[in-house]
């Protein structure tokens, strides 16, 4: 396909994301010519990583990131500016958020949480998943640029070098959506791997009991050096936040790795999770239906288990 | 103070998935609808300003095939005041980009102080309506709101940001919120409510016809996962889940 890709980069401190490697990976299989686009503080440091995984152009911008209207709208005009067939972003928290605004100003809808893309003649089609996985389908666009986020971990990441070529785009003043001001921010008490871009997740259902019996799964994650998710019944318990809620109305991971730790399986569960690579279930009960989707389910008690497994991969890690 | 709640009815989130005879929609007749749960949220937030100040007015606004009126009582059966049914038959079946434009049709015409979306509908799981909706009626927007105020004029949005942190937003009205789940459990219709919605009004208008942008090429039901697997029982399962870990599955 001829024409221009444009990839939005994500980066912490100039350290691109795994997630926009994967988006850079993603557009050089469409052919076409890559341009990254860098916002933020470090943004010309990411530019090497960008030209590394195949981007001719990295345009560095000054737009102020903290105002999401003003950050879409500099991605939106530098999508006008080189014609891009496309918009690629990382259904992240920060991408789920800009996709549609963009959509918005270039007046075209958004393919979200696409798990795959490929061309067909001159239009990229976008396969992403409906009914919380319980379908799939394969999209494509009347406008003339296509804004699609991607799954983590849905497309891996290789290397394949273009030029790479430094431009600062420069960024006119924002029109559009603005008039929310942040006005404060709370950090969290530690930083916290993203759950839905995590490569290990180990949740916990009801079957810990209680809320102070979760260290286990923390520390379990944490031996995996992934992140803590939960199923429904123990975020309506007030075990666990919102956030960490794994499911139909919680969020959907991708991980390598998925470990479900006294979780029955439900079916609301199941639609957050079944699209992990490998899953492992720990259960008392031999017939939940978790068992159902576990490439290996142990019948056990998780309060035995779940130590023992967290020992067995700290002593491994030590090894190597 | 005027608040319209954009409402979308979805399938149940426990059912059984069929695809259709063209190959690219959904097989609705056995489907269970729905209020799709993140709107029950923003129904929710609403309610409670309103709970705190009676001059607010709280209406619902829907794109939905003409005969299903079902949830819109539901909603009103909630507490919401009254109902703006936007008649579609393909409703289920639209982009994100047609329905905002049908919404934002409707709102422009009733004026609305604020308007609360869902985060995402939970059929098609886009999560996008909300924003578009915003940038074609020129309104701020902020997105996946756990908890909400109302503070003269602007509202006061919380939401979580990445890794963990949280933001609040100081917002002018009119604006558009997403609303994701917060604290604030949706209340069920009691029997009064049922009984009292059956007279509230629900305007009905015509969808103006406007054809798709995003076209669904081909719908499939996923690969199966291959059927699951019980290593073992117990502390003796560890050792050999781990060395299929390390060595199968390769994640070690
Ligand atoms: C509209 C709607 C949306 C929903 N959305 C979601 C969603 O997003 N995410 C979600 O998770 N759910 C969701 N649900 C809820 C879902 O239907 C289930 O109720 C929920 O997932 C159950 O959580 P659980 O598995 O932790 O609890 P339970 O179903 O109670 O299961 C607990 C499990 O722990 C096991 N157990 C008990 N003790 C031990 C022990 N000592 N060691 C090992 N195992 C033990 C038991 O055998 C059991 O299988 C939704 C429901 C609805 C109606
Ligand atoms: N047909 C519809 N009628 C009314 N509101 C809708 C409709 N479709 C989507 N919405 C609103 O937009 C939100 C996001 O929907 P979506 O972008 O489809 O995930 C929903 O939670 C609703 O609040």
């Amino acid at each position: 396909m001829a024409g221009d890709i444009l990839v939005v980069v994500e980066h912490e401190g100039g350290t691109a994301k795994r997630t926009s490697l994967e988006a850079l990976t993603a557009a050089r299989a469409l052919g076409g010519s890559i341009t990254a686009f860098v916002a933020g503080e470090g943004a010309s440091d990411a530019a090497a990583a960008c030209g590394a995984h195949g981007a001719e152009t990295v345009l560095t911008s000054d737009v102020d990131i903290a105002s999401r209207p003003a950050w879409a709208e500099a991605i939106a005009n530098a999508a006008k500016a080189r014609s891009s067939k496309a918009v690629l972003l990382s259904n992240t928290a920060v991408g789920k958020d800009l996709g549609p605004r963009i959509g918005g100003l270039l007046d075209v809808g958004v393919a979200s949480d696409c798990i795959e893309l490929h061309t067909d003649g001159d239009s990229i089609v976008a396969r992403r998943p409906v009914f919380a996985g319980k379908a799939l389908v394969n999209v494509t666009g009347s406008g003339s640029t296509m804004v699609a986020t991607l799954r983590p971990n849905a497309f891996g990441v290789s290397e394949g070098a273009a030029a790479g070529n430094v431009e600062a785009f420069s960024t006119d003043a924002p029109t559009k959506g603005l008039g929310a001001v942040l006005r404060d921010i709370v950090a969290a008490a530690e930083k916290k791997i993203e759950l839905t871009e995590a490569n290990v997740v180990v949740s916990g259902g009801r079957g810990m009991k209680g809320p102070e019996n979760f260290h286990l799964i923390e520390e379990l994650a944490a031996a995996f050096g992934g992140a803590v998710g939960a199923s429904r019944a123990v975020v309506d318990a007030g075990w666990r936040p919102h956030s960490e809620q794994v499911g139909q109305t919680g969020k959907t991971v991708s991980p390598t790795l998925y470990i479900a730790v006294g979780i029955s399986g439900a079916i609301q569960h199941l639609a957050g999770m079944r699209t992990s690579k490998f899953i492992v279930a720990i259960n008392k009960d031999a017939e939940a239906p978790i068992f159902k989707v576990a490439d290996y389910g142990i019948v056990g008690d998780a309060f035995e288990v779940v130590p023992a497994m967290t020992k067995a991969v700290q002593e491994l890690k030590a090894q190597v | 103070m005027k608040i319209m709640v954009c409402v979308k009815r979805v399938p149940a989130t426990d059912s059984r998935i069929k695809i259709a005879a063209d190959g690219t929609s959904l097989d609705t007749t056995s489907i269970e609808w729905i209020v799709s749960p993140y709107d029950e949220f923003a129904l929710e937030q609403a309610l409670q300003i309103k709970d705190a100040d009676a001059d607010t007015e709280v209406v619902i606004v829907s794109l939905a095939p003409a005969a299903a009126t079902k949830e819109l009582r539901t909603c009103l059966a909630m507490g919401a005041d009254s109902a703006i049914h936007i008649k579609d038959d393909q409703a289920n079946t639209r982009d994100a980009f047609t329905t905002a434009s049908a919404l934002a049709d409707a709102i422009r015409d009733a004026g609305a102080d604020l308007i609360l979306c869902g985060k995402m509908a939970v059929d098609h799981d886009q999560g996008q309506v909300g924003t578009l909706l915003a940038y074609k009626l020129d309104l701020p927007c902020v997105t996946e709101v756990r908890d909400l105020k109302i503070d003269g004029n602007e509202v006061i949005a919380e939401r979580a940001g990445g890794g963990g942190t949280k933001e609040t937003y100081a917002v002018p009205l009119p604006a558009v919120l997403t609303v994701t789940k917060g604290d604030k459990e949706p209340r069920y219709a009691n029997l009064k409510g049922i009984m009292k919605a059956k007279k509230k009004p629900i305007e009905e208008l015509e969808a103006a016809a406007g054809a798709d942008h995003m076209t669904v090429k081909v719908m499939e039901l996923p690969p199966e996962r291959p059927a699951g697997r019980i290593v073992g029982e117990g502390v003796d399962a560890v050792s050999e889940v781990m060395r299929l870990l390390r060595e199968e599955a390769k994640v070690l």
